[in-house]
């Protein structure tokens, strides 16, 4: 493995050894730009495919037409492609640029210097003030922390969203900041290499600084690229890794392109398509061959050498290879990708997903994949901040077994509590004085005299509050000292020792000693699994259990405070322990928890602090009309179960009781979990008959042993569940979850707010970040953000919707005018001695792909089969999408149909009005080609759902430019169609053509359409009836051919019952404030079973497919 | 619907002071995908009056190309197989690639109805792929239009160059296998003269073939195909190839050869002295010599007239008879599993491809008026 010296402060040494920090996320230069883009787009099965049709169009015996007609469209479709990148590959190199010129402060010959992030080197020495983004990888050597200690923030490369702390190296242990300009050494460590768990180096100083003793430099003496440090005023650092050698450059990859369940769906076809042109090009070959063999040597006037070469026998075939090869469009790539871009546009414009309140517009970063919105079949989401808006609020608390808040729903203006605060109850201020002091919130005094709380967790600001509230106001605090000021008089302690929060211990503790009295307290709060066990063991806990019960359910986050008044010899003898295992190197997280535990024990429960995180607006309207609109939700959250169910149940999540009904999976063993999950799958496969919501739980450890062993039963249970709540979850189990569903072939959308959600975005089909409190990184890693998660609704209904309906229609009809076309080429072969002739001129057919279809169905991007409103009141209706209703093989059999229909009117009519004296071939070929644009004028306007004024001008507008454009070429001596659309247009016979191509080719397709709309009509054709005729809509209920079983529903209640109720069962709360929003909520639903059958039964198909 | 997407913005607008730097999207109709738009649906009136019109209109005009195409008086006399002498019946071929055998013939048509002047003349080919596609490349625009083109024969093949090397004007297989069959006209035993002046387009003879190219070294191969061409004459005034050489894009076509300018009386007898040249034996091709009249719909051609008929009859007939025609698609719903779609549209092609063969001039027996 290649070491690398790392001389610090010193650029003789290091020198040019290593490259300098410039970031560089660009794809390209400008000198390997064209090959390398080439060779990427080549790369693509539908490129190689137009680049082997165009190559063999250049050998001239067997080519129908002008290569040009190929080349043409190929070199430009080509160039949008690369332009594309390019653009993406200049804003990629903007961005690196901003990184690269924000300015750092850099020591350079023993001076602080401010310089560009890029032009620091290996070995300088870097300067970071708090919140200050971290440019390069660096190790720590000096903070502004007496410790050495310095916090940041590593979401950006982890996700992770809580502080770390990073420790300098025990050899800079207690070096003035002058010193540090001057500080010489060398690190030895390892090449460059992306795991950011490791980073074994050590470090020798030199004189005068340290005698040579090595030191050695683990992953907590790093500060690595894109952190921010925090809550540390300074710190400075050795580079050691620069440029796209840091540990984020080596790990930074190009996101896999996602692609949308519709792009395989084109790419399926487009293979159909293909295949059934090898046979089309098969059978003509040969039955050209045999033409040739058995007819055309008797035609004297063709001449065919008796003699032949070798290759004889593939000219034929590769001629129709060639003439066929339009079948596929070249130009369906290239609309698509415009297309989409607009969608993402119209996301990124729409007013009516902009919130005000965190002046966030919504944002489409993946600008691929809008149609899949439509498609979405589950939803996962987080909780906290997604579902709630992540500002927690001091509801209630339990303090000594008495509750507060209970009625008014907001201890703060109890007056109870407040008179027990003013007459000093003991207890009170006791657990004032927890809530207060017992965290790592810092207090800032602002120039008005007022004061703000920095607070690295949303719930410790929401404690020091309430308590400020309660007239127990953190002041301030000064290096180890805390004030405190309460009713007036200020309480001093000093903080002796923290005991930090992590997510393993889920409790923190202070170790505080009292100014007033000198008593030395451990102080503690935490989760109530991980406090009470440590209660000492006489005092009575059980108003505590109850009250962390009653909290939960009424989905309020509980928070146990409790302390200890500790020895002094004790402590000490503690205090070395806690200072022996903070300074080891090997498992220290492991060891200092072992060593905090040895303290926290023999609590004193002081109470529960019980904090509501506000649901966010709409949260309960946005589920419910999701669910209406057949998308199944999971909840996956690492909040706990009785909380999760809570706010499940808020918001219309699941349905309280009698409707719903919740089964649980737990267990400690991997036998009790799978006992539990095959109970559990037992009932859900007896309950789905009904229409029932059942819902199941399950906890992150349970999660773990059923991925690991019964992987498969739980994926039926997934199929089965409409819902599932998932709580204690960590990161990488919300990714596993949503890769369970996508490999069950469903669309999912993965939905969240915080760096825990960013895997879980990445891995969805689609992900969408809230951009909310918890920061950026999920809006960032996402390819959608959203401020709220309301608009979620108009994100899938509206522009999923419309996005699919477009891109439907736009791919198969693309198809169609490619193929009508082909099969016009295909019929004039079989009057032309079956030998390949081209009935179009090379002009007409780049033409006829490039301009005169294209056109006209772009605008069809701007088509709304029903209005935004109907669609939001009728969610159910997303499920044509989601089933892929309106792109599937058998509609496009439909168009296929269709064309093959129009090619045969327009050629038999053709061939029929312009026979005898009138058949010249131009002329001929000139009454095909405007048959076909004619035909696809009035479908496309047949298609059309609304038409606007760009509609009407794309339409009707290409039309007379189809004229102008043949006109300008007939006007041309040297081209093939001189003069013939002049002649043309004088001809009476020529308009009536027109007239009766159009007439015979929409005739049938208008009376089916008619006949479909009136007598088969869909939920869709029902739902616009009713909007542009003002009926009512409740019609639509009939869609519906299984009527609710009602009866059913009771009796088979009665049989899975007693069944559920020994332990699976869990029994909710049915006073729960949600049962009559509920009831109001739900009383205008006109089809509740629209799907659920046909969706049920398709999901099964699914899972046969999948096993 | 959206009462959230609504009011709040209503609602934060009065608490929170009007920011600077709002991120808002601006509004505009486009943007907002609200652009007035007007959204037709299939209603039954709607559609009954579509067709309605649609069978008002098309039955007049249909009505009255039919007529215009029924006024055109045609003559059409097959040759090929009569202009035969008995004993070389067995052996067509050996007659007309011979050049001892007397290829005159005689035929005799009768006018059936007054032909008003001018009468055109057309030769028919039958089974001749003019469309093949070694056929119709190979020829070279540029060398007829210009003489300083006259080495261009890039498409030439295999009749680009003589066995000598040197180059063929016009080059290519097209004018190579000029028509070279003959008529000469009398009525009464008195000649009637043919026309042959401005048979082309006029923008062929413009512009496409040039006044400086003259024919050379063309059929001075082995191997002729059909007619020579004057050597004095330019190529634009060789009307008879430039008309050969608008190729067809029918197996069966015909071609102008000239114009009667007198009227031709009813009864009237026509001698005609064919002299049958070129060689559609070896193919089973038939030749075929027309008279016709013309009218404003052109030759005689029965197809609009009776398309549109039928197409306006259809509109009408579904116009009225939609109430059967529900019944109809309800049995077709029942009777099909899921591809009532297809099976629609396949029964109207069927129905239109039989409609439309049905009425094709070729299965009616317009073929021979008169045969002596």
């Amino acid at each position: 493995m290649m070491k690398r010296y790392v001389y610090i402060n010193d650029n003789e040494l290091s020198g040019d050894l290593y490259c300098d920090n410039r970031i560089s996320n660009r794809k390209y230069t400008i000198l390997n730009f064209l090959p390398k883009n080439l060779w990427e787009q080549f790369s693509r099965f539908m490129n190689q495919y137009f680049l082997l049709i165009a190559c063999l169009q250049l050998w001239s015996l067997i080519t129908p037409v002008n290569p040009a007609s190929t080349w043409g469209p190929l070199i430009f479709i080509f160039a949008v492609s690369a332009t594309k990148e390019a653009w993406d590959d200049y804003n990629r190199y903007l961005s690196d640029k901003q990184a690269n010129e924000k300015e750092v402060w850099v020591v350079k010959q023993g001076i602080k210097k401010h310089i560009k992030a890029q032009d620091i080197h290996v070995g300088n020495i870097v300067w970071l003030r708090e919140n200050d983004e971290v440019p390069c990888d660096l190790v720590v050597l000096g903070t502004s922390d007496p410790q050495g200690i310095c916090y940041i923030e590593t979401a950006a490369l982890d996700g992770e969203t809580d502080l770390k702390t990073r420790f300098i190296p025990s050899a800079c242990m207690g070096l003035d900041p002058e010193l540090l300009h001057k500080i010489k050494g060398v690190i030895e460590c390892p090449g460059p290499d992306k795991d950011i768990r490791r980073f074994d180096a050590n470090m020798r100083l030199f004189p005068p600084f340290i005698d040579n003793d090595l030191c050695p430099l683990t992953i907590n003496n790093t500060l690595l690229q894109s952190c921010y440090l925090r809550n540390t005023e300074w710190a400075c650092g050795v580079a050691v890794y620069t440029g796209n050698e840091t540990k984020l450059g080596m790990s930074r990859g190009i996101p896999e392109p996602k692609l949308t369940a519709m792009d395989a769906m084109v790419d399926k076809l487009t293979g159909a398509i293909f295949l059934f042109q090898i046979v089309v090009v098969l059978v003509l070959g040969i039955s050209g061959n045999v033409w040739k063999d058995s007819e055309a040597r008797k035609l004297w006037y063709v001449q065919y050498p008796y003699e032949s070469p070798w290759y004889e026998l593939l000219v034929i075939p590769l001629r129709f290879e060639l003439l066929c090869s339009i079948m596929i469009p070249i130009s369906i790539k290239v609309s698509l990708d415009l297309v989409k871009s607009l969608y993402a546009k119209f996301i990124d414009w729409d007013d009516e997903m902009y919130d005000f309140e965190t002046n966030t517009p919504p944002h489409a970063t993946n600008t691929a994949i809008s149609e899949d919105l439509g498609q979405v079949e589950y939803i996962l989401t987080d909780k906290t901040g997604t579902l709630t808006e992540n500002k927690m609020i001091f509801r209630r608390c339990c303090i000594n077994g008495v509750f507060y808040g209970n009625d008014s729903g907001d201890a703060l203006k109890d007056v109870e509590l407040l008179n027990a605060v003013m007459g000093n109850n003991p207890d009170v201020i006791r657990f004032l004085t927890v809530m207060a002091i017992c965290n790592t919130v810092v207090p800032m005094r602002s120039k008005t005299g007022g004061i703000t709380y920095k607070a690295q967790s949303q719930d410790e600001d929401a404690l020091v509050h309430a308590a400020a509230d309660l007239h127990m106001v953190f002041v301030n605090k000064n290096a180890n000292i805390l004030e405190v000021n309460f009713n007036a008089s200020i309480l001093k302690y000093e903080i002796l020792d923290t005991l930090e929060f992590t997510s393993e211990r889920k409790r923190m503790s202070v170790v505080v000693r009292d100014f007033q009295d000198g008593k030395i307290l451990l102080l503690t709060k935490g989760a109530d699994e991980a406090v009470f066990p440590y209660a000492c063991s006489g005092r009575q806990i059980r108003t505590f259990v109850e009250a962390v019960e009653q909290y939960s359910q009424l989905g309020l986050r509980t928070l146990c405070l409790a302390w200890r008044e500790l020895k002094e010899d004790e402590y000490y003898e503690w205090s070395s322990m806690f200072k022996e295992a903070n300074s080891t190197l090997v498992d220290r997280e492991w060891r200092l928890a072992e060593v905090c535990q040895r303290l926290e024990h023999d609590l004193e429960i002081l109470g529960v602090t019980a904090i509501e995180d506000r649901l966010q607006d709409g949260v309960p309207e946005t589920i419910e009309t999701l669910r209406k609109a057949g998308i199944n939700f999971w909840m996956l959250t690492g909040d706990k179960q009785n909380t999760a169910i809570q706010i499940a149940l808020l918001c219309n999540f699941i349905s309280p009781e009698p409707k719903g009904q919740l089964l649980l999976i737990n267990g400690k063993t991997q036998d009790e979990v799978a006992r539990s999950l095959e109970r559990v799958l037992l009932t859900m496969r007896i309950t789905t008959a009904e229409p029932k919501d059942v819902a199941f739980v399950i906890d992150g450890w349970a999660l773990e042993i059923v991925l690991k062993h019964y992987r498969k039963a739980f994926t039926e249970l997934a199929i089965l569940s409409r819902t599932a709540i998932c709580c204690r979850v960590t990161p990488s189990q919300k990714a596993q979850l949503v890769e369970l569903l996508k490999s069950c072939d469903y669309r999912t959308l993965a939905i969240g707010d915080g760096g825990n959600d960013v895997r879980m975005i990445q891995q969805a089909d689609i992900g969408v970040g809230i951009s909310g409190r918890e920061g950026m990184q999920a809006a960032r890693a996402a390819d959608y953000s959203i401020g709220k998660f309301r608009f979620l609704k108009r994100l899938i209904l509206v522009h999923g919707r419309y996005s699919y309906n477009r891109t439907a229609f736009l791919s198969q009809y693309s198809f169609y005018k490619s193929l009508l076309l082909c099969f016009i080429q295909i019929f004039f072969s079989f009057i032309s001695g079956i030998a390949g002739t081209s009935l179009f001129n090379s002009v007409s057919l780049m033409a006829y792909n490039v301009f005169y279809t294209s056109i006209p169905v772009l605008v069809s991007m701007l088509d709304k089969d029903l209005s935004e409103k109907t669609v939001m009141q009728n969610p159910q209706i997303l499920f044509y999408c989601q089933a892929g209703r309106l792109l599937n093989p058998s509609t496009f059999a439909g168009w296929f149909g269709r064309s093959l229909f129009h090619a045969l009117v327009v050629f038999v009519i053709s061939i029929n009005v312009y026979a005898y004296e009138k058949s010249e071939m131009e002329e001929v070929a000139m009454v095909a080609l405007s048959g076909c644009i004619w035909l696809q004028a009035f479908v496309v306007t047949i298609e059309t759902n609304s038409f606007t004024i760009l509609q009407h001008l794309a339409i009707w507008g290409n039309l007379v430019g189809f004229y102008i454009i043949n006109c300008l070429v007939s006007a041309i001596p040297a081209s093939g169609m001189y003069t013939i659309m002049f002649r043309l247009c004088k001809q009476s016979s020529y308009w009536m053509s027109m007239f009766l191509i159009v007439v015979v080719g929409m005739g049938p397709v208008l009376a089916l359409k008619y006949f479909r709309y009136t007598y088969r009509p869909s939920a869709i054709n029902k739902l616009q009836q009713a909007e542009r005729l003002g009926r009512p809509i409740v019609t639509l209920g009939t869609v519906d051919p299984y009527p609710r079983p009602t009866d059913k529903e009771v009796a088979s209640l009665s049989i899975t019952q007693p069944r559920n109720r020994t332990s699976v069962y869990e029994p909710l709360l049915s006073d729960s404030p949600t049962a009559t929003r509920r009831s109001l909520g739900s009383a205008a639903t006109p089809f509740d079973l629209f799907q659920s059958t046909s969706r049920l039964s398709s999901s099964y198909s699914r899972n046969c497919k999948n096993n | 619907m959206n009462p959230n997407g609504k009011d709040a913005p209503a609602a934060s607008d009065s608490s929170a002071p009007p920011r600077r730097n709002s991120k808002k999207p601006k509004y505009s109709r486009f943007t907002q995908q609200e652009l007035p738009a007007c959204k037709p649906i299939l209603t039954p009136g709607w559609v009954i009056s579509t067709f309605v019109l649609v069978g008002i209109v098309f039955i007049p005009i249909g009505l009255s190309s039919l007529f215009a195409s029924q006024r055109v008086v045609e003559i059409v006399d097959r040759y090929d197989s009569t202009c035969i002498p008995q004993h070389y019946v067995e052996n067509a071929l050996a007659f007309i690639q011979s050049s001892e055998t007397n290829k005159t013939c005689t035929r005799n048509l009768v006018v059936p109805k007054h032909m008003k002047s001018p009468v055109y003349i057309y030769y028919e080919l039958d089974n001749f792929y003019q469309n093949h596609r070694r056929y119709v490349k190979s020829r070279e625009d540029k060398q007829l239009r210009s003489k300083k083109y006259e080495h261009v024969i890039k498409n030439c093949d295999p009749e680009a160059t003589t066995s000598n090397g040197s180059v063929i004007v016009p080059c290519g297989l097209i004018a190579w296998s000029l028509f070279n069959d003959t008529y000469g006209f009398s009525v009464n035993n008195k000649a009637v003269e043919v026309n042959k002046k401005n048979i082309a387009w006029k923008s062929d003879r413009d512009s496409k073939f040039g006044s400086d190219v003259y024919p050379k070294n063309f059929q001075s191969k082995g191997l002729i195909g059909g007619a020579k061409l004057d050597p004095s004459k330019p190529l634009n005034e060789q009307e008879d190839l430039i008309v050969w050489m608008r190729t067809a894009a029918l197996p069966t076509f015909r071609k102008l050869y000239g114009k009667i300018e007198v009227d031709l009386e009813v009864n009237q007898k026509v001698k005609v002295v064919i002299q049958n040249n070129y060689n559609t034996y070896s193919f089973g091709g038939k030749k075929k010599l027309v008279l016709s009249t013309t009218s404003w719909i052109g030759g005689k051609n029965d197809f609009l007239g009776i398309a549109y008929l039928t197409v306006g009859g259809l509109c009408l007939f579904l116009a009225i008879r939609l109430k059967a025609f529900k019944e109809f698609v309800s049995l077709i719903n029942y009777n099909c599993f899921g591809g009532r779609a297809i099976s629609i549209i396949i029964i109207l092609i069927a129905c239109a491809i039989y409609s439309l063969w049905a009425i094709h001039p070729s299965c009616h027996g317009t073929e021979i008026q008169l045969d002596i």
